[in-house]
């Protein structure tokens, strides 16, 4: 027993990072159940994304003349390799070209996941160079970029998405970049705001006192101590990335058919057959907000596990405003 | 407070500067030359170069970019010009003072639904926290942050007309023509704009409420053996009110941005709308000014609402 619980703390010496790691997973599925339920959403979106390939029954384009707007359940025929005469079953039902809802909807999951993490991850490192310049530098630099940021965040999101786009044209890249850009500089306010408070600290000082560079101190001391902020801003990104890459596309300028974004699919085929088969505008609306909604309760559980301070509300004394909240 | 308002002010125009560089640089990089459009419009080759010279000159394209910024801003700030459109050569800011009422109102209109679903269910979770009622409160409230309003905006058009045959009104008309048809027209829309919002309310509400619950000066009401009713309304709420107003000043980006989803869905002629279908014609002008005329509502109302921050909170001092 004795021995057990011996080499158990000598593990735990030699792993400490893991076991970060499964405490925090401990805590998350003990304190926060709807979090822990909301991270399993996330991670079944994952999942899918990148085993879309063996998860659809078939590919994203492939049409069957003959099956359109199917209802979900519905039966189909299709004739195999030995052209064999098959019927299956539309988990999800058919599109007006008669592909399956269901393997559109997987695909979806990919592009949604692909998006989502380019562009939450272009904009974080946008918001880390920006935020740690303008936090750590202060002075002139300072103001200047916090002039411009207010300037930016005083459009909104999806009106300079729609302008932005509509100059470097709809697509997959542009979408990322856009998205990465305009999220990057609005965060790096919260970025700027950690800095600012982490700079003042003891250890910041004697780093600087015995000669340690720059780069060293923003990269070996201010960044380590700023991260629990940055991965909360990342995951609530995540959501809001996904939920405006739908809505762009939406609109009809983010991802162009016949790629299956759940924004384009409630658009095209939803809006367009919305009597004829509403589950093509319903489907693709559910696995949106579902993953959504799990996201946001994994970020939320995350921002009170990892950083009371962003818990909502305009800090401890009420006065402060609560600037950081914009756009979470 | 005098000094704080020019203070303000004076910080608005770096911010206006940078604003309107932003605007004009940004869409300016539009490709899809317009000319290129003019010109297969009226059945004129691309290849026609003195036809091509005569509408650079007369839009005054040839010039370059930082003359026609000073150009731009100086028409704008000394005539309040916006430009004309490209298309129809009617002034910008005539267009946008047509459509803009129904962008406003459907703002307006969505920040009422917003404060008033997300206030009380705030209050009443804060009030019994921890039970089944606040729970179901906040689930209730990350999903509302969650569904798309696109989306929801859809079913809200497609599932009563599935099931009851019945379809929100659309057509909307000018609030002082016929305020009724108005009101019926903007109920849904403005409905689903505030109910995104009404989440992030409601949380800040139940938090704010939360906190002042637990000062020493609520005790003290309760010693005094105040009812509940008169601590909560009188007391609490005041003061857990006061960062939910804050919220309304970051909320005005969100409603314009949100507006613009909704008028494509409900086919209401506002603002968004124009923008769309400006962006389809590549008219930089009308883009240009929406751009503007947005981002200055933004910047105002942000101004309004701090300055009424430090009316409403006495702890706020503009001296220092």
């Amino acid at each position: 027993m004795t021995e057990a619980t011996a080499s158990a703390q000598g593990l735990a010496k030699t792993s400490r990072p893991r076991s970060l790691v499964l405490e925090f997973l401990g805590r998350l599925f003990r304190e926060k159940p709807l979090g822990a339920f909301g991270a399993i959403i996330f991670l079944i979106l994952l999942l899918t994304g990148i085993f879309a390939d063996f998860i659809a029954t078939e590919g994203f384009n492939v049409i069957h003349p003959l099956d359109k707007l199917k209802p979900p359940g519905g039966e189909y025929t299709y004739f195999d390799a030995d052209f064999n005469k098959q019927t299956g079953t539309y988990l999800l039902g058919s599109d007006q070209l008669g592909r399956d809802v269901f393997s559109r909807i997987v695909y979806g999951a990919r592009i949604s996941v692909i998006i989502a993490f380019s562009a939450t991850t272009l904009s974080i490192i946008i918001s880390l160079t920006l935020g740690l310049m303008a936090g750590f530098f202060g002075g002139r630099i300072d103001m200047a970029s916090q002039r411009f940021v207010d300037a930016w965040m005083s459009f909104p999101d999806l009106i300079i998405l729609i302008v932005a786009v509509s100059i470097l044209g709809p697509g997959m890249w542009q979408v990322i970049l856009v998205l990465g850009l305009l999220y990057g500089i609005a965060g790096s306010r919260i970025v700027r705001g950690a800095v600012l408070s982490t700079r003042e600290n003891m250890y910041v000082h004697a780093a600087q006192t015995i000669g340690a560079s720059t780069p060293r101190i923003l990269l070996r001391h201010i960044l380590p101590n700023i991260m629990a902020p940055v991965i909360v801003l990342f995951t609530t990104r995540l959501a809001a990335v996904i939920l405006a890459e739908s809505g762009l596309s939406f609109l009809g300028l983010g991802i162009p058919p016949p790629a299956p974004s759940w924004g384009g699919m409630l658009s095209i085929e939803g809006k367009s057959y919305m009597f004829l088969a509403p589950w093509l505008a319903i489907l693709p609306g559910v696995a949106l907000t579902i993953v959504v909604y799990g996201i946001n309760m994994f970020g939320d559980a995350l921002r009170d596990l990892l950083d009371p301070r962003l818990r909502g509300g305009g800090g401890r004394y009420g006065g402060g405003k609560p600037r950081n909240k914009r756009r979470t | 407070m005098q000094t704080y308002l020019i203070r303000r002010l004076l910080a608005l125009i770096p911010t206006l500067f940078f604003a309107s560089i932003i605007v004009f640089s940004v869409i300016r990089l539009i490709p899809g030359d317009i000319i290129d459009l003019m010109l297969s419009e009226n059945d004129f080759g691309a290849s026609d170069r003195e036809t091509r010279a005569q509408i650079t000159e007369a839009l005054g394209l040839h010039e370059p970019i930082y003359v026609q910024y000073l150009v731009w801003a100086k028409k704008l700030v000394l005539h309040g010009d916006l430009g004309n459109s490209l298309w129809q050569d009617t002034p910008v800011i005539d267009d946008i003072k047509a459509r803009l009422p129904y962008t406003l109102e459907l703002g307006a209109l969505g920040l009422f639904f917003a404060l008033v679903i997300a206030i009380p269910i705030g209050i009443y979770s804060a009030i019994h926290q921890e039970t089944l009622g606040d729970h179901v409160g906040r689930t209730i409230s990350i999903l509302g942050l969650s569904i798309p309003s696109f989306w929801l905006g859809t079913m809200v058009v497609i599932m009563p007309a599935i099931w009851w045959g019945w379809s929100t009104p659309t057509g909307a008309v000018p609030f002082l023509d016929d305020p009724i048809r108005n009101l019926q027209v903007f109920l849904t829309p403005s409905l689903i704009l505030g109910l995104a919002l009404s989440a992030v309310t409601m949380r800040m509400t139940r938090t704010m409420m939360l906190e002042v619950l637990r000062q020493d000066y609520i005790r003290t009401a309760w010693a005094k053996g105040l009812k509940e009713r008169v601590i909560i309304l009188r007391h609490a709420m005041k003061n857990a009110l006061i960062p939910v107003i804050t919220l309304i000043g970051l909320f005005v980006p969100i409603l314009i941005g949100g507006t613009v989803i909704i008028e494509q869905i409900f086919t209401i002629p506002g603002i968004g709308q124009l923008l769309l279908e400006s962006v389809s014609a590549r008219d930089y002008p009308v883009i240009t000014g929406i751009f503007l005329v947005v981002g200055l509502i933004v910047i105002a109302t942000n101004l309004v609402v701090d300055l009424c921050y430090g009316f409403l909170d006495p702890k706020v001092r503009y001296d220092d």
